[in-house]
């Protein structure tokens, strides 16, 4: 190992050795009684994380002959899910510690899971990138299930992790045929060697990756667990699931397309365009049905893969653009819903049901006013971010020579906006009943306010990102 | 033909055969056996393969640890094996079905599967030739110097695992009278114990 090998892995070594350490420290300094010391070490460790990244990363380095490339593209996804999860620590702490689910092993979990990420987005080899993959979902499966005395978590845990290895099987099978044709399991070496075209041996072992990868992403017609997984699970942990892993997840499949598979567009931009169009429309029709806010959310999350792909099948540095800024916004735009659903209880007892925020907007005006903002943002209503994120992916879509297939997206948006409302509608003009209570711990407020200012300013310059996501779109595609 | 085809023949018909009875026979303690003997032959297609370490692990780890730890667990496990082997029959008929049709699809894929012009060379390059040095050295070479990240990485995973076995499974109970050692060789006989003499007819 070479310094500039370590210098390269630097943020994940990092992280890693903070991990092992806040285990024993956890373990020997006296077990959950440490664990809001904890949390607030690892988020600030992420936002320190995050900003160094941000602020000085440069250039364009390959550390471990090839297997870990940091580059622009890497150095955004990794703020972005740095960021993501250290808000989801902070706003969710309140929540662990109330009902009593504050175990010390959960900042310990979400820093390996964050490990596995950082990997997953940096990996320049597809050993690499199976690594960072398995060590991110096996943290999230044991989350998953981290409330024990819960049969629906428990159920959501053995789902997630069966179809989880049932999918990392596949991705395994797919990853076998790929280097069977290359001989080489190193993205550039794969490159390298489809000069002469791709034969049907490895447009199979590309389809089943991306199969596997589109289960990890929750795109339809690979979302079964999503909605199930996603009520059953503690709501700290849906909210870390509707964020972090999204991006890594989302950015994976850029990288792997893009650094593996670049010459060749034609062969995986359909597969990808109708992944995007059965989950968008899927997205949006199935959530109309549902009762449950976390439920929905599921749908919504579906429904939002959706669109980030129509930004991968366009193919473009410009699609590959639009798909970082739509994650980006997409992940604020959760942060800021899940601090409020966090917040959802009645009689002492925390609820999800969407019946509850029946005249909400009577009890609790700014929070309604908030959450107004941000259902409107997630519907992609044009002042709010949320629109932006669709002009962009569409766009790109439609540069691309996709009309079609952004028609579609135009379309399910317009019907996925039904269920957004329908929450907007309740909380204001609903029927006159006794409204959910929102106990709001101080960081959560602070989230959810700032969250809806950002969806309703960020209409000046989207805060700066899109030349950034420009850069870093530049760099993975050449 | 030679001794060399003729082995691998056996020990491919074997293997497959084994993984076969594994699926279907009835009494599961049967199955783990049938394991060991898929193992074995596995093994000796390393072997034939010049694959030596990789198969002396294969028994020593699989066989030797994984398939006996195996045989404990599917006859401490009390699982009504032939409840079980009743659902699957009801839905034999259909995963059949699904299975024929992958395997149609895979053996498509797999007949018109090449090999691009360079992946030999690539192949060949991650290690040095057979001859020049044996496979443990080599492998070493390669997981502790090589694949050091993935080999790092590979312990993490490891870890999480553990991590979450014991965050799921350990339950710390109040009020139960623990074992401590410590606490009982460090017992002192002379403050344990005290004598009374109790003079006949009166009480303590």
């Amino acid at each position: 190992m070479t310094a500039n090998d370590f210098n390269t892995i630097l943020p994940e070594f990092v992280l890693a050795a903070f991990a092992l350490g806040a285990l024993m420290f956890g373990a020997y300094g006296g077990k959950d009684k440490v664990a809001p010391t904890l949390v607030w070490a690892t988020s600030g460790l992420f936002i320190a994380l995050a900003l160094f990244i941000g602020l000085t990363g440069t250039g364009d380095r390959t550390a471990f002959g090839g297997m870990m490339v940091d580059d622009a593209f890497a150095r955004f996804a990794k703020v972005v899910i740095l960021t993501a999860a250290a808000a989801i620590l902070l706003m969710t702490q309140d929540y662990m510690q109330r009902w009593a689910l504050l175990h010390f092993e959960w900042p310990v979990l979400v820093t390996l899971s964050v490990v596995g990420m950082c990997v997953m987005v940096s990996s320049g080899d597809l050993m690499a990138l199976y690594m960072g993959l398995e060590l991110q979902s096996l943290a999230l499966y044991v989350l998953a299930a981290m409330r024990r005395d819960s049969a629906k978590s428990s159920e959501a845990g053995l789902k997630y992790f069966v179809l989880g290895a049932l999918s990392s099987g596949l991705f395994l099978y797919g990853a076998s045929l790929a280097y069977g044709f290359s001989g080489a399991t190193g993205f550039a070496a794969i490159l390298s060697t489809l000069g002469q075209g791709a034969p049907v041996g490895l447009i199979i072992g590309l389809v089943f990756m991306l199969s596997a990868l589109a289960f990890k992403v929750s795109a339809a017609p690979f979302h079964m667990w999503t909605p199930d997984v996603y009520e059953g699970s503690p709501t700290p942990i849906t909210a870390l699931f509707a964020t972090a892993p999204k991006v890594a997840a989302m950015c994976l499949i850029a990288r792997l397309l893009h650094d593996a598979f670049g010459p060749i567009p034609g062969q995986w931009g359909q597969v990808l365009a109708a992944l995007a169009v059965v989950s968008m429309f899927l997205g949006a029709i199935a959530a109309i049905g549902q009762r449950n806010i976390k439920r929905m959310m599921a749908y919504s999350s579906i429904a939002h893969m959706g669109y980030a792909l129509v930004g991968l099948a366009s193919g473009t540095a410009e699609g590959v653009q639009a798909m970082l800024i739509y994650m980006a916004i997409y992940v604020t735009m959760n942060v800021g819903t899940f601090s409020f659903i966090l917040s959802m209880e009645r009689d002492g007892k925390p609820i999800s049901d969407i019946q509850s925020l029946n005249m909400f907007s009577k009890k609790e005006p700014l929070k309604a006013l908030a959450l107004l903002i941000l259902m409107f943002s997630l519907a992609g209503v044009p002042p709010m971010l949320g629109f932006f994120g669709k002009f962009y992916v569409l766009k790109a879509a439609v540069d691309a020579g996709l009309v079609w297939l952004a028609l579609a997206g135009a379309v399910a948006s317009v019907i996925g906006a039904y269920y957004y409302l329908r929450i907007v509608f309740l909380i204001y003009f609903g029927k006159e009943s006794e409204p959910a209570d929102s106990t709001m711990a101080p960081v959560q407020w602070a989230v959810m306010v700032a969250v809806s200012a950002i969806m309703l300013f960020g209409i000046v310059n989207l805060f700066g990102i899109e030349p950034v996501a420009a850069v870093a779109a530049q760099a993975l595609v050449q | 033909m030679t001794v060399v085809d003729y082995a691998f023949y056996a020990f491919a018909v074997v293997t497959v055969a084994a993984g076969l009875m594994v699926t279907i026979s009835r009494n599961p303690v049967h199955s783990v056996l049938w394991l060991i003997l898929a193992f074995l032959s596995s093994a000796g297609l390393f072997v034939l393969l010049g694959a030596e370490f990789v198969a002396m692990l294969l028994i020593i780890v699989y066989v030797g640890a994984v398939a006996v730890l195996f045989l404990f667990v599917v006859m401490m496990l009390d699982v009504d094996f032939a409840a079980l082997k009743g659902e699957i029959a009801r839905y034999l008929p259909l995963s059949l079905l699904i299975g024929i049709v992958l395997l149609m699809q895979l053996s498509l894929g797999i007949g018109a599967w090449i090999q691009a012009d360079g992946a030999l060379g690539l192949r060949q390059a991650v290690t040095p030739a057979v001859d020049q040095m044996e496979n443990t050295r080599a492998l070493g070479l390669l997981i502790y110097d090589q694949y050091l990240l993935l080999f790092q990485l590979a312990g993490l995973i490891l870890l999480v695992a553990m991590v979450g076995a014991i965050l799921l499974t350990l339950r710390h109970r109040e009020g139960i009278k623990r074992q401590n050692v410590l606490h009982q060789m460090w017992r002192d006989p002379a403050k344990a114990m005290e004598l009374k003499d109790i003079k006949p007819g009166q009480g303590l």
